[in-house]
């Protein structure tokens, strides 16, 4: 149950054919405009893999995360569904290390990026953000910069060339899916557009600093269903790019968007599998409850 | 309706004389009150301009450029003392608002949890002090060490310039604005404390996320959300500073023309007030109750202006950012 | 390959700069902190250090000797402080709640921003200014007086109790007003019976805040209050002596033994002040933490 079988795996990273057939006749695709083409992936395919092995989470003295073992495969879409309080957000904010930033709380076990565990004490949790970017569930973009200035905001921590960032923020808006709506206003405030917009808007910030995995805790929940719609067909592009990981609690979301489900029940790991088997035939008699909908 | 209800002998009870007076009584003593604090603000204008006006007509706006105080020839003018507090009051802010800035970010990002309160409520006691022992201090300790160590060490390295040359003396513009800069601190502090605390926190998480280093992310969010409450804390610590009579007359020393260096005497508009108010008589009165109008005008613009800049910069789809509380709040102090 | 995120990761770059300059700034900010309460414990310690040895019941409660004489104490400044303080808090802390109660309970908005406004105003007032006001009302034509000095403190003190109050009422639960209402308790009442003594904490808070600011105010009593016999006086329609005057006279004077005097006048000047602070804030905590706030 813990550890995928890798051709299971590989079956599923297949683009299913409801989600193509929406993908064509969908709306027309900002997110290719004729001469800009998101950038082609530029990396192998096996980086952005990403394993969770024991990993435990504490707020003080309470463990919300016991003992999690699970691999993500890359440039894959993993959906992570429980009920509230599950420990789903919390495991997440481990993989970016954002979790110990609350006070009291702390992580125990790996988290292996390729092979390289993000605990390791010779890494500094500033990399460690680079290459592992975080899409909130409440859009935040920092009111008192333009659209571009919040691209770049990532880009301008490590000092990059102006002419490179511009480069790499149109890249990123691109990405997003946003760069159409905006072109011609970068330089207004972040805090102008619209709520689906400023998500995209804080996708393109997260992805102007070319992480390889991008966490996205319910990142629609704050959304109406159109800006909703959006932001899960940008999913489905940008997997190429990087690795996903996605809390929802809208089980319709990640049977839309995720390859791979797990479901997570009371901070332990339940089931992990194809998405289409997790809801279909589950192995496990909770995530059967779970799914139909007889709790949480 | 029914004739039951008006039965009722509770429904049909006339209010009773106590409650009949009372609600008009109460809203006419309060508001006789509200009408007393306006007149005071109001009175206190009319009186400083009325024992100014001898001097007002004697010397008019020139008074303000005059640089010079004689009460033996009756000359007298304003500029010495707009120096002085103009160059004591900026000093102190150099010192003060970075310092404060400083403090701040350490109380709300840095110290531990546990010390935060103690820590602040420590600065905050500052400002308690009373300004009249704050001098006592400045003319016994402060002052003597300015002479003895550091006017002399400035002069060393910076006697080049006119503002460090001259002889060192215990009684100056420095010493001054070293007390100034002592009062203005926790002023400045308390309010942009207050304002740093409400930045949202999912906008440091958006920066962490990032990828930002502590002081990264509060350069890139804190600061540019809070630049409008920090510039209307400062704006207060600078009103607090220009008002400050007793404390600065004490460390100033006199001067009745404008000195370059900063280690010479000197003098502001308030001190000099204080100074002289008591034994004088006639023009020199006049001119000193000039001196104050000159005083209150700079003291109501600052405060005026101070809560418009804080009331005008509220950052779009920012929560409400209370620092008009927060003000009112350090005023307290 | 997996070499692309190894050397993210561990790759340096201007991360050490970065986490250099973060340090200074880490450590800027802790020293800003000592500093500033290594003023404080300076200034209270040299007041303690200097005052403490001359701080004795002879010196309390003798006193002061004619100018120059520094044989006696500062009984009379003292009683007088009391005095003149006692006062100004009869005048200010009923006059700042009436008027808090105006704004919150009568006002409309049209008037009550205009009042909270001029409140501001009042405070943002140098202390001397508010001197050479009453010095023009009450003492040019006339005399200083103890009395005089009570109505300029009471002017200072004012947008303290007022502000504070003001913030303390407003914070009372409407429903609780509303409830009061409902049970057909007239208006004046509810106000008198209910309202402010729910904000009592607030209210006391602010009036203690007001008196240890009056109590510090040395330049109102200089333009106002600075002529007095010798002997300790009560009558506030003569100048009465006062603790801020003393120090600031004394502090003046060539002599060290003045300035002894001064340092002990201090310690118990800011003993009075700091404890008061305390007090009052400890009331402000507990009366936020009753409603709610």
């Amino acid at each position: 149950m813990h550890n995928q079988n890798p051709t299971e795996a590989t079956a599923m990273t297949e683009p299913n054919p409801e989600q193509q057939s929406r993908q064509e006749a969908g709306a027309p695709a900002p997110l290719a405009a004729a001469a800009e083409q998101p950038p082609a992936p530029r990396r192998d395919r096996d980086v952005g893999e990403l394993e969770l092995r024991g990993l435990r989470a504490f707020y003080g003295g309470n463990e919300a995360v016991k003992g999690i073992d699970l691999p993500f495969k890359a440039n894959d879409v993993t959906a992570i569904i429980g009920p509230s309080g599950c420990g789903k957000s919390t495991m997440v904010r481990c993989i970016n290390r954002m979790h110990e930033e609350i006070a009291g709380a702390r992580a125990e076990g790996e988290v292996l990026l390729d092979g390289l565990d993000l605990y390791d004490s010779r890494i500094d949790i500033v990399a460690v953000r680079r290459a592992v970017g975080m899409v909130f569930q409440k859009p935040n973009p920092f009111p008192t910069m333009s659209v571009l200035d919040n691209v770049t905001a990532g880009l301008r921590l490590t000092g990059a060339s102006r002419g490179e960032m511009d480069d790499r923020a149109r890249q990123a808006l691109v990405g997003a899916g946003l760069w159409e709506e905006v072109k011609n206003r970068l330089k207004s405030p972040g805090v102008g557009l619209s709520g689906g917009q400023q998500q995209r808007l804080c996708i393109a910030r997260a992805l102007a600093v070319e992480p390889e995995v991008l966490l996205m805790d319910e990142p629609c929940s704050a959304l109406d269903p159109v800006a909703t719609l959006k932001i899960e067909e940008l999913i489905a592009e940008l997997k190429q790019r990087v690795t996903i990981v996605i809390v929802t609690h809208n089980m319709q979301q990640a049977a839309r968007v995720a390859d791979t489900t797990v479901f997570m029940l009371d901070g332990e790991l339940v089931e992990v599998g194809p998405t289409e088997k997790l809801f279909t035939t589950p192995d496990d008699d909770r995530t059967e409850q779970y799914v139909t909908g007889k709790f949480g | 309706m029914e004739a039951g209800a008006l039965s009722n002998p509770v429904l049909r009870a006339r209010r009773n004389l106590t409650d009949r007076i009372g609600e008009p009584l109460l809203r006419g003593l309060s508001g006789l009150a509200a009408a007393l604090a306006v007149a005071a603000l109001v009175g206190i204008a009319y009186e400083v301009i009325d024992l100014a006006r001898p001097a007002i007509s004697e010397f008019g706006i020139g008074f303000l450029t005059t640089n010079d105080w004689n009460p033996v020839s009756k000359d007298f003018g304003a500029a010495p003392f707009l120096y002085g507090t103009v160059v004591t009051s900026l000093i102190a802010l150099v010192i003060a608002a970075p310092l404060s800035i400083a403090i701040s970010i350490y109380l709300t990002e840095l110290a531990p949890l546990r010390i935060r309160r103690p820590v602040a409520t420590l600065i905050d006691m500052l400002a308690a002090i009373p300004t009249v022992i704050l001098g006592l201090w400045g003319i016994l300790v402060l002052g003597p060490f300015m002479r003895d160590t550091i006017q002399p060490a400035l002069n060393d390295v910076l006697g080049f310039l006119p503002i460090f040359s001259g002889d060192p003396s215990a009684f100056s513009y420095l010493t001054a604005a070293l007390i100034l800069a002592i009062m203005a601190t926790p002023i400045i502090t308390s309010v942009t404390r207050e304002v740093f605390e409400t930045v949202p926190g999912d906008l440091k998480e958006a920066s962490y996320a990032l990828g930002a280093t502590r002081w990264e992310m509060v350069r890139q969010v804190v600061l540019p959300y809070s630049r409008p409450g920090i510039v209307g804390a400062t704006i207060l610590g600078l009103g607090r500073a220009i008002g400050e009579a007793i404390a600065v007359a004490q460390v100033i020393g006199a001067a009745y023309t404008i000195h370059l260096s900063l280690f010479h005497t000197g003098g502001t508009l308030a001190a000099q007030i204080a100074s002289q108010f008591q034994n004088s008589a006639g023009l020199q009165k006049a001119s000193l109750a000039y001196l104050g109008l000159i005083l209150l005008v700079f003291a109501v613009i600052v405060n005026v202006v101070a809560r418009i800049i804080v009331q005008r910069g509220h950052i779009k789809d920012g929560p409400d950012v209370d620092v008009d509380a927060a003000l009112t709040e350090a005023q307290a102090l | 390959m997996a070499d692309g995120s190894h050397a993210l990761l561990l790759d340096r770059g201007n991360l050490k700069r970065r986490n250099r300059v973060n340090r200074v700034v880490e450590i800027g900010s802790s020293i800003g902190a000592v500093i500033a309460v290594a003023v404080l414990v300076i200034v209270v310690g040299s007041v303690v250090l200097k005052g403490a040895g001359a701080l004795s019941w002879h010196f309390l409660t003798t006193p002061s000797g004619l100018f120059g004489d520094t044989s006696g104490g500062m009984a009379n400044a003292l009683v007088g402080t009391l005095v003149i303080v006692a006062i100004a808090a009869a005048i200010a802390i009923p006059v700042g709640i009436l008027v808090a109660i105006y704004t919150t309970e009568f006002a409309s908005s049209r008037f009550a921003h205009p009042i909270g406004f001029v409140l501001d105003v009042l405070n943002g007032v140098p202390t001397i200014i508010t001197g050479i006001f009453v010095y023009g009302l009450l003492v040019a034509g006339n005399k200083p007086s103890g009395f005089a000095g009570s109505v300029a403190l009471a002017i200072v003190m004012l947008p303290i109790v007022a502000r504070t109050a003001q913030e303390v009422l407003t914070l009372v639960p409407a429903t609780l007003k509303e409830a009061a209402h409902a049970l057909g308790i007239a208006r004046w009442r509810t106000i008198l019976r209910i309202t402010v003594p729910t904000a009592a904490g607030g209210l006391i808070t602010g009036s203690l805040l007001a008196v240890a600011r009056a109590a510090g105010e040395t330049a109102p009593l200089l333009l106002c209050n600075f002529i007095f016999a010798q002997g300790v006086l009560t009558d506030p329609g003569e100048g009465l002596a006062s603790i801020p005057l003393f120090i600031f006279q004394s502090s003046e004077s060539p002599s060290p033994e003045a300035h002894t005097q001064a340092w002990a006048a201090a310690l118990v000047l800011i003993a009075f002040v700091l404890v008061l602070n305390v007090v009052a804030r400890a009331f402000y905590a507990r009366s936020r933490k009753r409603m709610g706030a």
